[in-house]
């Protein structure tokens, strides 16, 4: 194929609650460091959640903070950080032909809930409701905030994809380099929802929301003991090119996205369809031109809670039945649902393996439900598979939207 | 209240809401934009936190009348009385 029409990952800039960087995550992925910890929930108190601990004032002054939104705070980190990583001639490069394409489950409910309960605080004085309102919670916000802050002139917006938001972000940027729109996208997926009430209360009244005494051990995918989900922020942005583009300037290649595939269940507002799964994973595979026995890695999406974990199960047995050399991990054990961010993030932890050939470990699975049990399934400790060549990365969303990506480590 | 107390509660919104700025070498009889990088939404900021702290209200026609820290005092300083 022409190098024009390959698309491959230079950079990497990403904050998850365990680590702000990825050889940071990838160390607290493969040692079972978790980043879940009880946190001071508005009106309903201590919650597992996994929050975020990188220095927001690394790349953005505390006005700009102020103006913008957590999500803004966090695209503007991993964007800089990627940026640095690739180390593209930033000063010399044609800004506008540069795009953002950040994936995003929600984005407005932070701040209008912070607007709702300041008024309340205010007597209801509906005057005291911010200028900075619209802009704060317009949909493109946070892939805007990062074109302010490094002067991109080229298209921005976000994919608003609920939990497949990461992947879809990354789909995006392929596309958009593939289509000649821009010739360098920063793409990948952002979350703050963990900095709401609300979405922790809807998991609770869904009966779904994680709790454990130890909020470290919340969050079980996979687990016979598993009950719901750590709500978790966080973000990863990858610098995408063609590799025509990254051969020019020797630049390092992480990987090269060789397929793909999003569609929809059609059949239900929040219950998984395996079939539909196994037909995205399917999609990406042929896109691919690869078969299941090609895929070293499969990254669950697995959230832990009761059904999704048995359809992905379901679904990926039956995809990869006949191959014995994939294995199966999964993250959220170790960092909770870091929903728009997710894929990114999850896919982020597995690249490593191209160069150490471990499979990080899925956390906190300690009594696996036989319905989630599979060949090659790698819980509680890293396991050593020597080379591999391929990642396969899962991520799932409400209104059934599903999303496989697929990467290849890149050899010339 | 008097007027240093009026211009210690403007000091403390500017600060608040252009915490990368140094509000101690402020003229008070020179333009605030053009000393600090305020802008239309800054101002409408100082307004919004005038109204929520001290319940001190400010009709859009005379936002003008926040343009120096002097002109602030002297325009606050009754409605603070």
């Amino acid at each position: 194929m022409n190098d024009t029409q390959r698309i491959v990952m230079t950079g990497i800039g990403l904050t998850a609650p365990n680590g702000n960087n990825l050889r940071e995550f990838r160390d607290a992925l493969l040692n079972c460091k978790s980043g879940v910890a009880h946190a001071e929930i508005r009106y309903m108190g201590k919650q597992a959640a996994g929050l975020c601990h990188f220095d927001e004032f690394k790349y953005q002054s505390k006005k700009l903070r102020r103006r913008g939104t957590r999500a803004g705070s966090i695209s503007i980190y991993c964007a800089n950080e990627a940026l640095q990583d690739s180390k593209l001639e930033w000063d010399k490069m044609d800004k506008s032909r540069v795009g953002v394409y950040l994936g995003i489950t929600e984005h407005g409910n932070v701040e209008t809930e912070e607007e709702i309960f300041q008024m309340h605080q205010n007597g209801l004085d509906w005057k005291l409701w911010s200028p900075h309102h619209n802009p704060r919670t317009v949909a493109n916000s946070p892939a805007g905030e990062v074109t302010l802050n490094l002067h991109i002139t080229g298209p921005h917006y976000t994919l608003g994809s609920a939990c497949a938001g990461g992947n879809v972000g990354i789909i995006q940027g392929v596309q958009q380099l593939l289509l000649d729109e821009v010739d360098v996208a920063f793409a990948g997926g952002v979350s703050e929802s963990a900095q709401t009430f609300g979405i922790f209360a809807a998991f609770a009244a869904q009966g779904a929301l994680a709790h454990h005494e130890d909020a470290t051990k919340a969050s079980r995918p996979l687990d016979k003991n598993r009950n719901g989900i750590a709500i978790s922020e966080g973000g990863c942005i990858y610098i995408l090119e063609r590799l025509s583009d990254a051969k020019k300037r020797n630049a390092k290649i992480y990987a090269e996205i060789v397929g793909y595939a999003i569609n929809s269940d059609a059949s239900d507002f929040v219950n998984p369809n395996s079939e539909r799964q196994i037909e995205c994973m399917q999609k990406a595979m042929k896109k691919a031109g690869m078969s299941a026995s090609d895929i070293d890695i499969v990254n669950m999406h697995a959230t832990g809670t009761g059904t999704g974990d048995i359809n992905e199960t379901l679904a990926i047995r039956r995809t990869f039945s006949d191959s014995h050399k994939t294995f199966v991990n999964f993250t959220k054990g170790h960092i909770g649902h870091c929903m728009g961010a997710a894929g990114a993030l999850e896919l982020a932890g597995n690249i490593p393996s191209f160069e150490d050939g471990m499979v990080h470990p899925g956390m906190n699975c300690t009594d696996v439900d036989p319905e989630c049990d599979m060949k090659n399934l790698v819980i509680n400790s890293a396991k050593k598979i020597g080379t591999v060549n391929t990642i396969l990365n899962n991520s799932f969303g409400m209104l059934g939207i599903n999303s496989a990506l697929i990467i290849k480590k890149y050899t010339a | 209240m008097t007027a240093k107390n009026v211009r210690q509660i403007v000091l403390d919104i500017i600060a608040d809401i252009a915490p990368d700025e140094s509000v101690d070498s402020i003229d008070d009889s020179k333009s605030l934009r053009e000393q600090l990088d305020l802008d239309s939404m800054d101002f409408l900021d100082i307004v919004m936190e005038l109204r929520k702290r001290h319940k001190v209200e400010v009709p859009q026609e005379d936002y003008p009348k926040l343009a120096t820290l002097e002109s602030c005092v002297a325009y606050l300083s009754p409605k603070f009385a």
